[in-house]
């Protein structure tokens, strides 16, 4: 085993400095009828053989680079410039820990720094924080933040139209607590905002993809002295109006599209911002800039009399690690787009979301329900959309969510995502394939 | 180290320039919605070769697995294999996506389902779910299955969870989110739980007990059999903290004897890399009775296909999608690599790299319990006049040795806990043992020293407390 550095020589001079006869002897604190345990494991085997295993595993699925991909819904394929993993993967980042010694952890501290920077102009916020697991745990420790607050407001506004996943997550977050939380239909400033709300969410744009502007409702939970929270699509920020522009107090967001693989689903990256008001109030890990001794500029974590190895029950969360190297991805991401690639990221997505809409709405049978969209737009089928999808992958094109995934009862509706990595060329066999099959 | 300052990315900005190339379009431009147009984007705007050279001097201002010693307790920083990142890195991986459906993701749910079986058998649990991202959030929904399972057994009274004094912070952190209230349950001289205080706090408002084991002491809980039965009498649960399960794989199964509910930190003990903060993964295991309410869904196998499902009386998700599954890749490829002996091995190096290094330093540095540790030991830095465990931990750096954890845990006044991990050769651990008795030595003859360091760094100590006063969080231009 290559893992182990000592041989039996040095194990016995070893144990010869601790006193002991034998390496057994260092468990006798373990009772002995449950010490070595029998464990029903195969054998292990070499590099070689894991990875051939692994490598077979992997090609049981069919991923996006196999098919033309319209399949988003919450993970999103966005192309990642080659840079980006080569450089979250040297080793001086991947394998290190927590920068609790700023001394040795400078370019950890330097990057998160940088990534709080970019990611809260991109979201229009004062503070962003170091990031939490994903975009739906970060809503529900923002809900959560707001809450705390005034825990005697205990009504949670949440859109109905936001993503389900991330629904049942807030529920989770809240099953031990007496709020109440309510689901509202539209645009947030028609939610029935009142003197208990403790915050209302929206969602920039909603699961279907709806966009609805935010300062009407900014204004509305502000008015009854509730917070603004909006649940946000990082690249559509990038040439749409802010949350933070329109007024929001807590913006999060699912960071994966900023140069992060979709993995099936994780990790993700937690985005979560703030105004300079409730800072103090921000769960999750942050690193502010500072001076040494010398006066020498470095990054430190700060305000850490948040967090729970200093509050232990009292704190905000129990959150304690980040998600760290997606969170440099994201970061070297922002750095290499820039201003004018994020922009054009952005208008790709746009643009070839809408000529693809344009394209489904001339097939009969086929209507676009969302109004106004960025990447992302609900169609509604005339067969149901689970059996258009089966008939899909089949001809290696992935059409989109058959919303009957998460309700049985929208067996007709199917959410449709076009980002840069699709071709027109895809686009055009979309719309053939989907006239083909409905014919 | 680079020692040279850094600008930050947008100190290098050049107004125009770009650091990727993308396609032109191929489809007609089309609007955007009225009124919420962005006017501008204030992000730096760099060439490709200044952001590759940007971050790579960055890394090379941090301390690292790959390029130091970090004996951090409680934190099993051992080596992350690099098959561990070529599994991850697959195109089948990254390419897949969670909604694909359960058709075209066999590949990553038999994954799922193998890790699950694996991570069972070796804490000895009726099942595991793989949802949890991190540890703390693996506690979070070992507490909501206890609150969950004593609801359903009508026991809503049971509002109360007791922590040793040893316990880490996200313990007591967690039980507020669950909703319960926290006691705190000293330890007894032998660093163990103190008995008596246990029998007297258990009456019937007690939901459970978490365990750390070994504890942050790094002492193995002697009497864990008896603790579980005691709280099992009393009609509450034991939720085991697994943070320190590098001392046990193979040699002990929690689930075996009297824990109902654990966590496991995929990125300790299964050496998925720590990544400056994170990705982690915390798999919570659970005996029997306690299946049906781990967090969702969970993969099973089914006619010789693989399948998600969500448990009976499930907490609920507790994250979107299925887990950190790029991490447990990583686990997975190592569990498959060590196999069941390689389990035992890494618990047996580890406990005795850790028990050497106390032999080597306990004459210099006192330890408040002296019994054979397990995979890590705290000693206390008070070690001369005028000298504090936060001086020792920054001259350590000047000898090229990350500083082990400081000042945790909190029952050990000036405590330093040293775990080296399995990983490290006994060459290794020698010199480490050789700057910390040299650092003892300075102590006495030139303080000085240890108070200026470290020095030897791109910065010295930083003033914290300056920066949490007026923070500055965001680059301001």
């Amino acid at each position: 085993m290559p893992f182990i550095p000592n041989s039996e020589v040095e194990r016995k001079a070893m144990l010869e400095v601790i006193g002991k006869g034998s390496v057994e002897e260092l468990f006798s604190d373990i009772p002995a009828s449950r010490r070595f345990p029998p464990l029903k494991l195969p054998d292990g085997i070499s590099e070689l053989e894991v990875l051939k295993e692994i490598e077979a595993l992997s090609a049981k699925n069919l991923g996006a680079g196999q098919a033309a991909w319209f399949l988003g819904a919450g993970a999103y394929n966005h192309f990642i410039p080659s840079i980006v993993p080569a450089l979250a993967s040297r080793g001086e980042f991947l394998t290190a820990y927590t920068p609790y010694q700023p001394e040795v952890s400078q370019g950890t501290l330097q990057a998160i720094f940088e990534y709080q920077s970019m990611a809260a102009e991109l979201l229009g916020m004062a503070v962003v924080n170091a990031s939490h697991y994903d975009g739906a745990t970060a809503l529900a420790e923002a809900i959560l933040m707001a809450w705390k607050i005034d825990e005697a407001r205990k009504r949670i506004l949440l859109p109905a139209d936001i993503h389900p996943e991330y629904k049942d997550v807030v529920k989770t977050y809240f099953s031990s607590f007496d709020v109440e939380i309510v689901e509202y239909k539209g645009a947030p400033e028609t939610a029935p905002v009142d003197g208990l709300t403790a915050c209302l969410v929206a969602a920039y744009p909603s699961f279907s993809g709806e966009i609805y502007p935010l300062e009407a409702g900014a204004k509305k939970a502000h008015d009854s002295g509730a917070l603004f929270i909006v649940q946000a699509d990082p690249i559509m920020c990038a040439i749409l109006k802010s949350p933070g522009a329109q007024g929001a107090d807590i913006v999060v967001a699912e960071g994966q599209c900023l140069g992060n693989s979709m993995n099936f689903g994780g990790p993700y990256l937690g985005m979560m911002g703030t105004t300079v008001k409730f800072m103090r109030k921000m769960p999750g890990r942050i690193v502010g800039e500072a001076k040494d001794h010398d006066g020498r500029r470095g990054f430190v974590l700060t305000l850490t009399a948040r967090e729970q190895h200093i509050r232990r029950e009292k704190a905000v969360s129990n959150i304690c690690s980040n998600q760290g190297l997606v969170m440099l991805q994201a970061c070297i991401y922002m750095a290499a787009m820039g201003s004018k690639g994020m922009e054009m990221v952005a208008s790709l997505c746009n643009d070839k979301a809408h000529y693809a809409a344009s394209r489904i709405a001339e097939i009969p049978g086929f209507k676009v329900v969302t109004k106004s969209f960025f990447k992302e737009f609900l169609v509604s089928t005339p067969k149901p959309a689970a059996d258009i999808y089966a008939a899909l992958v089949k001809k290696h094109i992935v059409p989109g969510l058959p919303l009957s995934r998460y309700d049985a009862s929208r067996t007709k509706e199917l959410l449709v995502c076009v980002t840069e990595m699709n071709t027109k060329a895809d686009i055009d066999r979309l719309a053939a394939a989907l006239k083909e099959v409905s014919a | 180290m680079n020692l040279i300052q850094e600008p930050l990315v947008f100190e290098l900005t050049s107004p125009g320039l770009i650091g990727c190339s993308l396609p032109d379009s191929d489809v007609p431009k089309a609007s955007l919605p009225a009124g919420l147009v962005r006017e501008s984007l204030a992000l730096p705007e760099l060439d490709e070769l200044t952001v590759v050279r940007h971050f790579t001097k960055l890394s090379q201002k941090n301390y690292s697995i790959d390029t130091h010693f970090y004996p951090l307790g409680s934190c099993t920083m051992k080596y992350n294999p690099r098959a561990n990142e070529t599994a991850a890195a697959m195109a089948g991986w990254r390419n897949a996506h969670p909604l694909a459906g359960d058709a075209q993701s066999q590949g990553a749910i038999e994954l799922i389902y193998k890790l699950q079986t694996s991570l069972a058998e070796i804490g000895g649990f009726a099942a595991v779910s793989l949802q949890p991202a991190a540890g703390a959030h693996g506690e979070l929904s070992g507490v909501l299955m206890i609150r969950d399972y004593l609801r359903a057994k009508g026991q809503t009274q049971r509002t109360k969870m007791l922590i040793p004094d040893s316990a880490h912070g996200t313990n007591p952190a967690s039980c507020t989110m669950a909703g319960f209230v926290t006691q705190t349950i000293p330890s007894g001289r032998d660093g163990n739980i103190d008995l008596k205080a246990l029998k007297a706090a258990l009456d019937d408002s007690v939901a459970g007990i978490m365990i750390t084991n070994p504890n942050t002491l790094g002492l193995f809980e002697r009497n864990i059999t008896k603790i579980a039965k005691m709280v099992h009498e009393a009609g509450g649960l034991v939720y085991g903290d697994g943070a320190n399960m590098n001392a046990l794989t193979g040699v002990f199964k929690p689930g075996k004897s009297g824990i109902d509910v654990m966590h496991f930190n995929l990125h300790k003990t299964f050496s998925t890399p720590h990544g400056g903060g994170g990705p982690g993964a915390g798999m919570v295991g659970a005996v029997k009775e306690l299946v049906p309410y781990l967090p969702g869904p969970v993969a099973i196998r089914k006619g010789g296909k693989y399948a998600l499902l969500m448990p009976e009386f499930s907490i609920g998700k507790v994250k979107a999608f299925y887990g950190n599954f790029g991490v447990l890749i990583r686990a997975y490829t190592y569990v498959r690599m060590q196999g069941a002996n390689g389990m035992r091995r890494i618990a047996e190096n580890s406990v005795l790299n850790a028990n050497y290094l106390r032999a080597r330093l306990e004459k210099a540095y006192k330890l408040k319990y002296t019994r054979t540790c397990m995979h890590e030991f705290v000693a206390m830095g008070d070690i001369a006049p005028g000298i504090h465990t936060l001086d020792i931990a920054k001259r350590l750096i000047d000898y090229g040795f990350h500083p082990p954890t400081i000042y945790f845990p909190l029952i050990v006044p000036e405590a330093l806990m040293i775990e080296p991990t399995e990983t490290e050769s006994k060459r290794n651990l020698d010199a480490f043992a050789d700057a910390m008795l040299a650092i003892a030595e300075e102590a006495r003859t030139n303080p000085e020293l240890l108070h200026q360091a470290p020095s030897t760094t791109p910065v010295g100590r930083m003033d914290e407390v300056a920066a949490a006063r007026s923070p500055v969080l965001c680059y301001r231009g």
